[in-house]
């Protein structure tokens, strides 16, 4: 008796998504950027990726026993959060720097907080952050040259923009394979649009976030990206270079820190590529893409309550209250 | 209640349960300013307890002949004579230090723990208790601002620099310069925050279970 009838609040319907479903799926979609990281800059970019997840998950299995939460290293959101910072970091970087950026990415953007779900920013990127104004040396020269596996002297693509005004020479296909010096898991564009659409026709990530915020970057810099004229930037280039995809891809989407609303979504990408704009053509930083997104993080909140769509029968509803204002007079 | 006893308090309490930093969070523009070496800190708190202790004795002794209303602008007034006379003796003394510290120093007149110590403790206590919290307080914020400059001229140098001695000789590791900066005071300080309020926790609820037990005794 009384077992029949089983009384809960909302939802009553429950979908097949498991958090660790989605976490799965997120990672097989960061394989072939990881994979083309390997192939491109050799064994070391192999090390990092593995000190990060590594670092990653052991932070959030020491700090959970610490402080005797659950331990959820299960979920596998650790692995993406090690993914992410070590695909943001130049491949050349000693060790230390992704197993400490991990572990603050966890413990201090994340656990600190409570964990998946209550961190207000992206921990991989609060992670890439933190290390590039702890040792901002490494962050801006350990470069390899791709295929050669050696350490590479220059500047990155956008760096060169920086210091010169001009981009250099780089066809679209070496674009595409990620023929260039650059970050680990930035520059093979083709890897990454790969797991993007994997991502987007899953139905795991928005296309808005992503759309708006290449979107706001293509235009910007076509706009504003040459000096002296409008409207003649190369906005191509400018979103094929730097982090752009796989921020707006992988970094902005995280479900805890984007905006849950569509239209929120589409601004918060247009705002995240809006400020990596302002950092890139006017900023002092070469490349603003890992501030953008956290700050648009930090609005998200304020886009939640601002962007509220409207609910069935609104139109209805304000009908109705025209007429009795009417009627009244 | 007795009156010893509660001097020796008012001087304890500064430490753990009325600390500055940690527990009344006040006073924070120094904390994160200059903690970037313990003799930054040190010397900053040496100046604190100085003026803080004045001013609470002068506080004190005056508080029957303040007027209510325009206590605050007396209060200010008594806080910025012995600002002046630390602020001219680091000058002559210590021009380095001075030069380090810059505006910080004149800025100890508008520093919340010495006004709030006046508003809410010298301006309701006897002279001898208002000393003795001058001190407490003080000692208190020192240690912290030591113990905060230690940790990010630790990580974000390497070394820990006293005169012209270096622990240890040569870093050991590559040092991180984010923990020189604001963002590397915020974390620092967060983190002390967290780990003194989880140790008082504890204590408390040991405390509490102690109790408890020998209430079950009865």
């Amino acid at each position: 008796m009384g077992e029949k009838l089983l009384i809960t609040s909302s939802p009553h319907l429950k979908g097949p998504n498991s958090v660790r479903g989605i976490m799965l799926e997120v990672i097989f979609s960061l394989v072939p950027a990881s994979i083309a990281a390997v192939v491109l800059f050799g064994f070391h970019a192999l090390l990092v990726l593995l000190a990060s997840v590594a670092s990653a998950v052991a932070s959030e299995a020491i700090f959970q026993k610490a402080v005797k939460r659950e331990v959820t290293v299960g979920d596998f959101s650790a692995v993406i959060t090690g993914m992410l910072l070590a695909l943001s970091l130049p491949p050349g970087v000693p060790l230390f720097v992704p197993v400490i950026g991990s572990a603050f990415a966890i413990m201090i953007a994340k656990q600190i907080f409570g964990g998946l779900g209550t961190n207000f920013v992206n921990p991989a990127l609060a992670g890439r952050a933190f290390v590039m104004a702890a040792w901002t040396m490494h962050m801006t020269a350990d470069w390899i040259s791709p295929f050669a596996f050696d350490a590479a002297s220059g500047a990155t693509p956008l760096g060169l923009l920086k210091e010169t005004g001009q981009a250099p020479g780089l066809s679209i296909a070496d674009l595409l394979i990620g023929n260039r010096l650059g970050s680990m898991g930035e520059t093979c564009i083709a890897a990454l649009l790969l797991g993007g659409a994997y991502l987007i026709v899953r139905g795991i990530i928005d296309w808005r976030i992503p759309a708006g915020f290449l979107g706001i970057l293509f235009v910007g810099t076509w706009i504003f990206g040459k000096s002296g004229a409008y409207f003649q930037g190369d906005g191509l280039t400018a979103i094929l270079l730097g982090g752009a995809v796989l921020g707006g891809f992988f970094m902005a989407t995280d479900y805890v820190t984007s905006p849950v609303t569509a239209k929120g979504r589409l601004y918060m990408g247009m705002g995240a590529g809006f400020v990596t704009l302002l950092i890139r053509l006017w900023g002092s930083y070469p490349e603003g893409v890992t501030y953008g997104i956290l700050l648009m993080n930090l609005a998200t909140p304020l886009i939640d309550r601002f962007v509220v769509p409207k609910y069935y029968g609104y139109m209805h509803d304000v009908a109705l209250r025209k007429k009795a204002r009417a009627g009244g007079r | 209640m007795n009156g010893k006893r509660s001097l020796l308090h008012d001087f304890t309490k500064g430490f753990i349960e009325e600390n500055a930093t940690f527990r009344m969070v006040i006073g924070m523009c120094p904390t994160l300013a200059i903690t970037t070496s313990v003799v930054n800190g040190f010397w900053m708190g040496v100046a604190v307890i100085f003026v803080l202790t004045v001013s609470n004795v002068l506080v004190s002794a005056l508080r029957k002949q303040t007027p209510d209303e325009i206590r605050i602008p007396v209060f200010v007034i008594l806080i910025a004579a012995p600002v002046v006379i630390v602020e001219l003796v680091m000058k002559a003394y210590m021009p380095a230090m001075y030069a380090t510290m810059g505006v910080f120093v004149p800025l100890i007149v508008v520093n919340c723990i010495i006004i709030a110590r006046s508003e809410a403790f010298a301006y309701r206590n006897p002279v001898l208790n208002s000393l003795m919290d001058g001190l407490g307080i003080g000692g208190g914020y020192t240690i912290n601002l030591v113990v905060i400059g230690g940790i990010r001229e630790f990580l974000g140098t390497g070394q820990i620099v006293f005169g012209s001695r270096a622990f240890p000789a040569k870093p050991f590791f590559e040092p991180a310069a984010v923990m020189l900066t604001p963002p590397g005071g915020f974390v620092t300080l967060g983190l002390l925050m967290t780990i003194l309020n989880i140790v008082i926790q504890r204590s408390e609820q040991k405390k509490a279970a102690r109790e408890a037990a020998a209430t079950a005794h009865d």
